[in-house]
């Protein structure tokens, strides 16, 4: 790890002001960045530690009836606050299926959003990574690529976005409340991280100095948490990045689906809304039939980028599996083993 | 640059002066308090062997960043026993075999005391092994260790139940 300078501000504009420096990075838990920093993959020259700044950590209910989440707010906190997770139930089951209980009682929802892709060649520094690297090339590109993206990349870049959390947040409407130097803006999550292109550097829209005070969940997704799952599909059945996940919320009356979201993780560059296959479900009945044509929807622009194309057909799966179980209704309690296949609604015993 | 910070570890006030930054909660507790319960398995916060509570939660030591952490409570494998006298899940790892070589024993018995204060898990084996995911035993000692956790939190809850009756 280099060595760096340690800021500690007092308030979130003296963390902007020292953030505009060049080589700084803002620290939350770090679980990600100091892995980087370790690795020699990140090497920012200062760090402004955020963890101590006031009001960053609450989860709050806005005078408009949004959900305002401090960026400060740590994974395990959000997804255990009873009042959130049964209006927002898949984001909290997002949240239980990643990582350990350990690394969520310590990431934070600002973090969340800006960690950074698990790529081996990024992660690797002796690989070509324009991610890391802007112009040196991509290993990834004819090399070990089947955990990659099937949707979004570039001839640059065809790294995976990791998160579990910006799933069902992009799928619900979430928005993005950022300051900076020139005061606060709002950002909707799905358009906070960029796509690769030619400039897979640039990750998200974040420019110098700025960062994340919070996220938000607008009054109206408060309406699909009667039928909301998460599920994640993974070499293993907990502690694992996700090969192919998605996130399905539906608004159902009398047997037909009058609203419906869906988005994508573990196959995309970004976390990846298809209101492609929203909308096949608008009107349909709940069934089999409408939850296939929405996966083919969500699928429709996909394309291999190596060794990768059964994340296509595995993707559609768990689209119309998510649907068939966001349709069953939400569960009474959070299944044991969150976002699983293998979890019964009960949370009956996968493993004896 | 003032890297002086302040800690509660194992009930005991410490006042810290670091020399660099970049010093872990880990490395701090290992290298410069001889408290050398918690582990360095992988460093990266994929084993768990490093567990600590902070503030009463389960955390990767080796990911935390010593000097953010000012003015924090700190719980250590050392801090665990009243004297003689074992924790209740230090005792049930005993009891069960929860471990055979014992590396990975601190990070998996302060990651089951953080999961009995969570108290999410009740006496499901399924929610205990999937909220101790983090803790690897490469002796593969899991059946014990999960036994050790439902017969801790079982006796822990009944000593709750006797002292509030």
């Amino acid at each position: 790890m280099n060595l760096f300078e340690y800021v500690r501000p007092a308030s979130i504009a003296e963390a902007v002001a020292a953030a505009g420096e060049p080589g700084s990075a803002y620290l939350g838990a770090g679980t990600n960045l100091l892995d980087l920093m370790k690795g020699g993959v990140s090497r920012p020259s200062r760090l402004i530690d955020l963890t101590h700044l006031p009001d960053l950590g609450r989860i709050e209910t806005s005078p408009d009836g949004s959900t305002r989440i401090g960026a400060l707010v740590k994974n395990s906190a959000l997804a255990h606050d009873p009042d959130f997770a049964k209006r927002f139930p898949a984001v909290a089951e997002a949240l239980l299926s990643g990582a350990s209980a350990q690394l969520r009682n310590a990431a934070t929802v600002g973090g969340n959003l800006m960690q950074r892709t698990r790529c081996s060649y990024f992660a690797d520094t002796a690989s070509a990574c324009n991610r890391r690297e802007p112009g040196s090339g991509c290993d990834a590109i004819g090399g070990e690529n089947r955990s990659h993206a099937v949707l979004g990349w570039s001839d640059h870049c065809i790294a995976v976005h990791p998160s579990d959390f910006c799933v069902p947040l992009a799928a619900l409407g979430a928005i993005v409340e950022i300051e900076g130097a020139d005061g606060r803006r709002k950002v909707p999550l799905t358009d906070f991280h960029r796509l690769p292109g030619d400039t897979p550097e640039k990750e998200t829209v974040l420019e110098a100095g700025e960062m994340i005070v919070a996220v938000s969940l607008p009054a109206e997704a408060a309406a699909f948490a009667g039928h909301q799952r998460y599920l994640k599909v993974r070499e293993r059945t907990s502690y694992a990045f996700a090969l192919a996940s998605a996130a399905a919320a539906l608004r159902i009356e009398n047997g037909t689906i009058l609203e419906a979201r869906i988005a994508l993780g573990g196959v995309a560059t970004k976390p990846w809304r298809s209101q492609a296959a929203e909308a096949v479900l608008t009107g349909a009945a709940p069934g089999r039939e409408a939850f296939e044509k929405a996966a083919e929807a969500a699928f429709a622009e996909a394309r291999p980028s190596g060794d990768n194309a059964y994340k296509i057909e595995l993707g559609k799966r768990v689209v119309a599996r998510v649907l068939a179980m966001a349709a069953a209704g939400t569960p009474e309690r959070m299944p044991a083993l969150p976002a699983s296949p293998f979890a019964s609604e009960t949370g009956a015993k996968a493993h004896v | 640059m003032n890297l002086s910070l302040t800690l509660t570890i194992n009930g005991k006030r410490r006042e810290i002066v670091l020399d660099d930054p970049r010093v872990t909660l880990l490395d701090l507790l290992r290298e410069r308090l001889d408290l050398t319960g918690a582990k360095k398995g992988c460093d990266r916060g994929q084993c768990g062997a490093c567990t600590i509570l902070v503030d009463g939660r389960r955390i990767n030591s080796c990911l935390a960043l010593a000097i953010s952490y000012d003015g924090a409570a700190i719980t250590t494998i050392e801090g665990l026993a009243d004297g003689e006298t074992l924790h209740p899940v230090q005792q049930a790892f005993i009891d069960h075999d929860g471990f055979q070589c014992g590396f990975c024993t601190p990070g998996q018995i302060m990651s089951a005391v953080g999961l009995i204060s969570e108290g999410q898990s009740g006496d499901d084996a399924e929610r205990v092994r999937e909220a101790m995911s983090g803790n690897i035993c490469r002796c593969g000692a899991y059946n014990g260790i999960t036994e050790a956790v439902l017969d801790a939190r079982a006796k822990i809850s009944a000593g709750k139940e006797r002292d509030a009756a």
